[in-house]
């Protein structure tokens, strides 16, 4: 019985149940017809999420829109007093072979760097990654360190919020339905460094078990400015603000940044899972916080 | 235009033309838009040797080159891949029956053991080759990190990698050594 059960679900998994397609050429088009067709309907990007869950049934759209043929939003791009635009469409190894982010902000094309495998980043994207909201993912804290800004377009308009305000649980975000996620922008800043360190339990295709980020000013050894934003431990990406408290004002040293480390281990909430408990997350988190704030402040971005 | 050229059947199924150029050739299929690229190929073109293991892309066995990069065709739905270039392994055997000098190399190191992951390994390989012809053994290795191999392991792989490498640079192509 339990493998007559195992063989129908396995074998009605890996295919996919019926929807209907649309490849619009405009995000207007796009989101009229999301607004068209209802809750039933979900944005295709790579689908390197959206599929898999498709397979398993965890989702059942009754349309994909597919945002193939909308070329501007696969573009990397740099605009004067701005900031530098990151098209929701581009692949995770367009960041990581990106000129411009390897000029200003390594630590992004780093962070794409580790996740997944060559496949996925050939195929999946920076919106899905963001709009997916995985707790684990691996842009958000390095995004939300740098203090991107996401735009979101529907219907009515366009809105723009800082990422930091984006997720609001596991697979979940203040987009709405017939909203689409159309570029990142990292505006420009006075910070000196950034970077993002993730431990996951193997070197490749495996989720954080822990991710944390940081960006820094720091001048003449005096930390002016701090943002410290851990992944993997609280539903959300979130900021350890006592930890960046700690560190403003302060000169560099070994102690502050144990310190910073310890507040931070002290304000995430894990959980307890098959990748590790929430005790070995929080003193990963002390450690990591400490390591991404040296790099940072002693490599600038990287 | 919303849509791709599609044809209603009188169950008023939709299925839709996609163009495909797979190893040089244009190819057309009609499928549904639930139809993923692995199964077009596999089903539908009768490539076999691109290999379904997972399905959720995990393992790389469905490795093909799509516009020459690696991706898990198992992740792709064929009516996104319109009009897009494939290579799959059958797609390397040069003019006649001469082997790509990767697949000579990984029969002289043995690199294969039951096959399944092979065809995978040798197309991230070769996207590897095209874009960076003498890599180290650690691009090697990250290279093939999204192709599992659950028999003879990965070292022969990457020693096969690294001498069809030395050999293509050395103009050697498909020559054996010595």
């Amino acid at each position: 019985m339990r493998m007559v059960r195992f063989i129908r679900e396995g074998g009605k998994a890996m295919y996919l149940p019926d929807f209907n397609y649309y490849c619009p050429h405009s995000v207007q088009e796009a989101c009229a017809i999301l607004a068209d067709l209802g809750a039933g309907a979900k944005v295709l990007a790579g689908g390197t999420d959206l599929l898999i869950k498709m397979k398993h049934e965890l989702v059942v759209p009754k349309a994909l829109v597919s945002l193939k043929n909308i070329r501007s939003l696969a573009d990397i791009g740099y605009v004067e007093g701005k900031g530098l635009i990151l098209g929701a469409r581009c692949t995770h190894n367009d960041l990581v072979n990106s000129t411009l982010l390897h000029q200003r902000y390594l630590s992004v094309a780093e962070a794409a760097h580790q996740m997944a495998n060559n496949q996925i980043r050939n195929i999946g994207t920076v919106g899905g990654n963001l709009v997916n909201a995985v707790p684990s993912a691996d842009l958000p804290p390095i995004l939300i360190a740098l203090g991107a800004q996401v735009t979101l377009v529907g219907p009515g308009g366009e809105r723009t919020l800082p990422l930091e305000q984006f997720f609001t649980g596991p697979g979940q975000t203040v987009i709405a339905h017939d909203e689409i996620l159309t570029e990142v922008v990292i505006p420009d800043q006075s910070t000196t460094g950034s970077t993002y360190i993730k431990f996951g339990l193997r070197r490749s295709g495996a989720l954080a078990v822990v991710g944390v980020a940081a960006a820094v000013t720091v001048v003449e050894r005096v930390i002016r400015e701090a943002r410290i934003v851990l992944g993997a431990v609280a539903p959300t990406p979130i900021r350890a603000r006592e930890a960046e408290e700690r560190l403003v004002g302060n000169a560099v040293s070994t102690e502050l940044l144990e310190e910073a480390g310890i507040r931070a281990a002290t304000a995430c909430k894990p959980i307890s899972d098959i990748r590790a408990s929430a005790e070995y997350r929080r003193d990963l988190v002390r450690v990591l916080t400490k390591r991404s704030l040296r790099r940072a402040i002693e490599q600038g971005h990287v | 235009m919303t849509t791709m050229q599609a044809i209603t059947d009188q169950n008023g199924v939709k299925r839709y033309m996609v163009n495909l150029v797979v190893n040089g050739d244009h190819r057309t299929v009609v499928v549904k838009a639930n139809t993923l690229l692995v199964n077009v190929l596999r089903d539908h073109l009768d490539l076999t040797g691109t290999k379904k293991g997972c399905e959720l892309g995990d393992c790389g066995s469905c490795t093909v080159l799509l516009n020459g990069k690696p991706v898990n065709s198992c992740l792709v739905l064929a009516v996104e891949a319109d009009g897009q270039e494939i290579v799959t392994i059958e797609g390397l055997v040069q003019q006649g029956d001469t082997l790509d000098p990767l697949q000579e190399a990984f029969i002289d190191h043995a690199a294969v053991q039951c096959g399944y992951c092979t065809p995978g390994m040798i197309l991230s390989a070769k996207a590897l080759l095209a874009k960076n012809p003498s890599p180290t053994e650690q691009e090697v290795r990250e290279a093939i990190a999204g192709n599992l191999c659950r028999c003879t392991g990965y070292v022969n792989v990457v020693k096969a990698v690294m001498v069809a490498a030395k050999r293509l640079q050395e103009g050697r192509g498909a020559d054996h050594e010595g």
